[in-house]
């Protein structure tokens, strides 16, 4: 059984807090720039030129590209031959967002209640989601989620006769309606099927796909690409100043579920679209 | 739509009436951060009829919550935060002679209708550019509500700070405008 230090997560977590803040990743910066010569709106092209120049401007001063560095949400998959010692897993994953957060300037977003809302001062604690797999590796993944877009997601539980039709519209309007909010382009998690909890989890991992990949399943990637094209139809454009591209992407991600049910879910996230991965 | 306008604070009338939707504006002078917290309490205060901390009148609120400075660096990244959060206390803000606000996202109706009625302007910069935008504040200190952290008002010294006018004074709106030239 190979055994893993909880100590080196801690300092894997805390190096991810700082990279994934400070360092656009190359899928957005293509994605920006591909954005860049399809844009036909001046005063979007002129925000996507901004948004590309503060990339620059992050990497090579190391500095966070945006000012809200997010809730440190944080996922691990430990393979089920792995044997963490030297302490507390999830105390583990706290500590080295503590230490990332100081240690990065990063902006610490986190209050300790929902409606005292006294800030904890140092951005703990993270949402940690743990899923066991095969293997001896771990796997840990963060995507830092700032409250713009994450305040522009939602939930709905549908009748199953809603359809395929049903889910376009509903993710449509909704993007609509978010308008400049979510700091667009965007990138649109969507969740289908499973039930109330999961399709939330399934629309948030369809966020940590590489911009635009498409859906493996050949129904799913044309259903993405149909939403894309609705999304980009609206005008809203680039910090909705009105162009063509609101969106960079829709990804769709599906799990089974029950006769009766059809929960449909979407995640937003921004233009500072940021997760890293390491592999221990 | 795009001619680049610059501007000094505190903004006169005539600057404000001079400002049409959709401008690209390069803003220099002082402006002064605030955020929801910090808006309840001045909007607490205005209520009772007592004196702001900071004197805004003819000034510009800009909704951010930086991240921490660097070492050498007058201001950590500082983009726009949402600016509807605002909405509620705005209105009594341009009553009382607030002229300026920089943030991201729509206004309700009623902010629209103040901004007409005590013309003033309101501003979006662009949101997640922080770190681009930190380059133009040359100088920030606290001058109220230190207790805040982020959210405390700030004094910031600016020097060509961009921004696009979102809502002028003559009622028009970037974000429906916008919209409607470019939905196919
Ligand atoms: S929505 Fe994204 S880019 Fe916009 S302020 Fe929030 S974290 Fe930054």
């Amino acid at each position: 059984m190979r055994e893993i230090d909880v100590r080196d997560i801690t300092k894997i977590v805390a190096r991810l807090c700082i990279e994934s803040n400070y360092f656009a990743t190359d899928d957005l910066v293509k994605a920006t720039e591909e954005s860049i010569l399809k844009e036909e709106s001046p005063a979007g092209r002129a925000a996507l030129e901004k948004i590309r120049e503060n990339q620059k401007i992050a990497a090579a001063e190391e500095l966070a590209i945006c000012q809200d560095t997010g809730v440190a949400v944080v996922f691990i998959e430990a393979g089920q031959d792995a044997h963490f010692i030297g302490g507390d897993l999830e105390q583990s994953i706290h500590e080295g967002v503590r230490q990332g957060y100081r240690d990065g300037y990063l902006r610490k977003s986190v209050v300790e209640d929902p409606l005292r809302r006294k800030n904890t001062g140092d951005n703990t604690p993270a949402v940690i989601h743990i899923r066991i797999v095969p293997g001896d590796k771990v796997k840990i993944t963060i995507a830092p989620k700032g409250g713009g877009s994450e305040n522009m997601s939602t939930v709905k539980m549908f009748a199953p006769s809603a359809g395929r039709e049903g889910i376009i519209k509903f993710v449509v309007d909704w993007v609509k309606q978010a308008g400049a909010n979510p700091c667009p382009p965007t990138v649109v998690g969507v969740g289908i099927g499973g039930t109330f909890e999961k399709v939330a989890m399934l629309a948030k991992m369809a966020l940590l796909r590489p911009i635009g990949q498409p859906n493996p399943d050949p129904f799913y990637a044309d259903m993405e690409k149909e939403i894309l094209q609705k999304i980009n139809a609206l005008g809203i454009g680039p910090q909705g100043f009105g162009g063509r591209i609101t969106s960079f992407a829709v990804h769709i991600e599906t799990h089974p579920c029950h006769i009766a049910s059809l929960p449909a879910a979407i995640n937003m996230n921004c233009h500072v679209s940021r997760h890293q991965s390491f592999i221990l | 739509m795009s001619s680049i306008k610059r501007l000094s604070t505190p903004l006169t009338d005539e600057a404000v009436l001079s400002l049409k939707m959709g401008d690209d504006v390069l803003i220099s002078g002082v402006i002064y951060t605030g955020r929801d917290a910090a808006h309840k309490r001045l909007f607490d205060i205005l209520q009772a009829g007592g004196e702001l901390p900071v004197d805004l009148r003819g000034q510009i609120i800009y909704y951010v919550g930086p991240a921490p400075a660097k070492p050498g660096h007058a201001i950590g990244p500082a983009g726009p935060t949402t600016s509807y959060r605002m909405d509620a206390y705005t209105p009594r803000l341009l009553e009382y002679g607030l002229k300026g606000m920089i943030g991201k996202g729509n206004r309700s109706h009623e902010v629209i209708e103040a901004i007409k009625k005590y013309k003033a302007v309101y501003f979006a910069a662009i949101g997640g550019a922080a770190a681009l935008i930190a380059k133009s504040i040359h100088k920030a200190e606290v001058v109220a509500y230190d207790d805040l952290g982020p959210e405390a008002i700030r004094r910031l010294e600016v020097v060509d700070f961009p921004a696009v006018v979102i809502n002028d004074c003559m009622g028009n709106d970037l974000y429906v405008e916008g919209e409607r030239r470019f939905k196919l």
